[in-house]
């Protein structure tokens, strides 16, 4: 992770959080959610999380700034981004 | 509405061999853009490096000028004129949701890799990770500090992963390795050939003592609620559960062939893997395509770097530079070699998911359901496994590996994009 004294103010899921520049989506999501509760629900209900982490699998869809199905993992943060999942 | 762009020579990845071919390319005067679907250069194994070679090359790649684009999805690809003379080849790729057109008379794909997963009970659960994979995230700032973390799968990914947490806090509770001792033992002993390898291996092999490393070991199950509890290994002989929060499982690497085979590159078999066939100047069979890293065979950083300078220069009319990087390139395919030959996967790792096993993980699809099929193509049409958006990038070498169905296609849009993007073309 880039070391910096940045931070970058998020939304997830209508709850704000800040997070060190250069963090993807995907990590905040895990970061903000102390890695416990799905990212993602699957099409027959099952929670699911990131998988690949390099933009193949698309475990980690998320919307965000209201554009869906965003890959999070290749996504990075930025100032005010709102990100919508629907696992948690 | 689609923004073009021309340049001589356009690069598919900027990972090592991408960005290795771009400073060749650009060096010989060239007019190079180099696309990567991260916002960021690096690839997977450069991923926000800002040290050591990763920081040599960039510095080389920003003196050469370059024309970078970060944050790009190649969706479609075509040879809009052919002949050998002055082929042109268009890219379509989406770039902050707006369609752009790439067109240049040379295309480099230096495409990479991605992990070989294999199902077994309990893969899908969250913080069930591939081993790159976990370090890709972990990179972009997901918590790995003070987790109990198991590394499984096989190849020396494996090894230089389990360091990564342990120099980041995190806890490595074990490394089951599927290849046997003696088939590893072999491949350090052959190191001696590359001292850099060899200098990394060792300080693997000190960073990790006092962690329990098991060899003839594989994961048959993960078990968790919501998340990952523990794992269950075995040596074929007798099984234990171990306690983790996350497992980094991955079987070694598959080369990306999408790209390549939309534009008609002749592909052979290789290692038993499927790659992209080119010549001795990484030119692939389709005029004006040249192809360079994982995808012409797993090899690692130093292969990709030979044959990204070798396919930079070539596709810059730059012979001779090319030709001297020849025997350096077959120099390190000779260890590539031996690395597949000591991490072969075993025959018990055909059989580890069950019946009731997710093996397509965007349509939720059960090995019972895939299995009752003749083919890749009938699965696809009666179960809608490999349908969903990565397109059976996961799900495919999966039931190559555990069906021994040929499962390659690639179908343009190659990714998801928005249906402005298609519209406009």
């Amino acid at each position: 992770m880039k070391t910096t004294d940045d931070s970058v103010s998020i939304e997830i899921n209508g709850l704000s959080g800040a997070v060190a520049a250069g963090t993807t989506v995907a990590a905040a999501i895990a970061l903000l959610n102390n890695v416990r509760a799905p990212l993602r629900t699957s099409v027959t209900g099952m929670p699911r999380g990131a998988l690949c982490g390099m933009g193949v699998c698309h475990e980690c869809h998320a919307t965000i700034n209201g554009v869906a199905h965003r890959r999070s993992c290749l996504v990075e943060c930025m100032p005010g981004m709102r990100i919508h999942t629907d696992g948690l | 509405m689609v923004s073009d762009h021309t340049h001589d020579i356009v690069i598919v990845g900027a990972g090592p061999a991408g960005i290795a071919a771009a400073c060749a390319a650009a060096e010989s005067g060239a007019r190079v853009a180099l696309l990567d679907e991260n916002s960021g250069a690096g690839g997977q194994i450069w991923r926000r490096a800002s040290t050591g070679p990763a920081a040599k090359w960039l510095a080389r790649a920003g003196r050469a000028g370059i024309e970078f684009f970060g944050g790009v999805a190649v969706y479609s690809a075509r040879v809009a004129t052919s002949g050998a003379a002055s082929p042109r080849i268009e890219l379509l790729a989406e770039l902050s949701d707006e369609p752009h057109r790439f067109s240049a008379n040379r295309v480099i794909l230096a495409v990479g890799a991605r992990e070989l997963f294999l199902p077994f009970p309990g893969w899908t659960l969250p913080n069930v990770f591939g081993v790159g994979g976990l370090q890709a995230l972990a990179k972009g700032g997901m918590p790995i500090a003070d987790r109990e973390i198991l590394v499984a799968g096989s190849g020396p990914l494996l090894l230089a992963v389990a360091e990564y947490v342990q120099t980041h806090s995190g806890r490595v509770v074990g490394i089951a390795e599927q290849a046997s001792a003696a088939a590893v033992r072999r491949f350090a002993a052959g190191l001696w050939r590359h001292p850099k390898k060899l200098a990394q291996g060792l300080r693997l092999k000190a960073a990790l003592v006092g962690i329990p490393y098991w060899n003839n070991a594989w994961p048959t199950e993960a078990d968790g609620d919501s998340a990952l509890r523990r794992v269950r290994l075995t040596d074929g002989w007798r099984s234990w559960w171990v306690r983790c929060e996350m497992l980094a499982c991955g079987f070694g690497l598959v080369p990306n062939l999408q790209l390549p085979t939309l534009l008609g590159c002749r592909t052979h078999q290789h290692h038993g893997q499927r790659v992209v066939a080119v010549d001795e100047h990484q030119r692939t069979s389709i005029a004006g395509v040249f192809c360079a890293g994982e995808p012409t065979g797993i090899g690692g950083v130093d292969v990709a770097l030979a044959e990204g300078l070798i396919a930079g220069y070539s596709a810059a009319n730059n012979s001779l530079a090319a030709m001297a990087h020849f025997a350096r390139r077959d120099s390190e395919r000779g260890l590539a070699a031996r690395m597949h030959a000591a991490f072969q996967l075993r025959p018990e790792l055909r059989r580890l998911a069950d019946d009731g096993t997710i093996v397509c993980r965007c349509e939720d699809v059960t090995l019972r359901a895939v299995a009752s099929c003749e083919s890749w193509r009938e699965a696809k049409l009666l179960t809608r496994c490999g349908m969903g958006p990565c397109q059976g990038r996961i799900c495919g070498p999966a039931i190559e590996h555990m069906l021994g169905w040929p499962v390659l296609d690639a179908r343009p849009p190659l990714q998801p994009v928005t249906i402005g993007t298609l519209a406009a073309l």
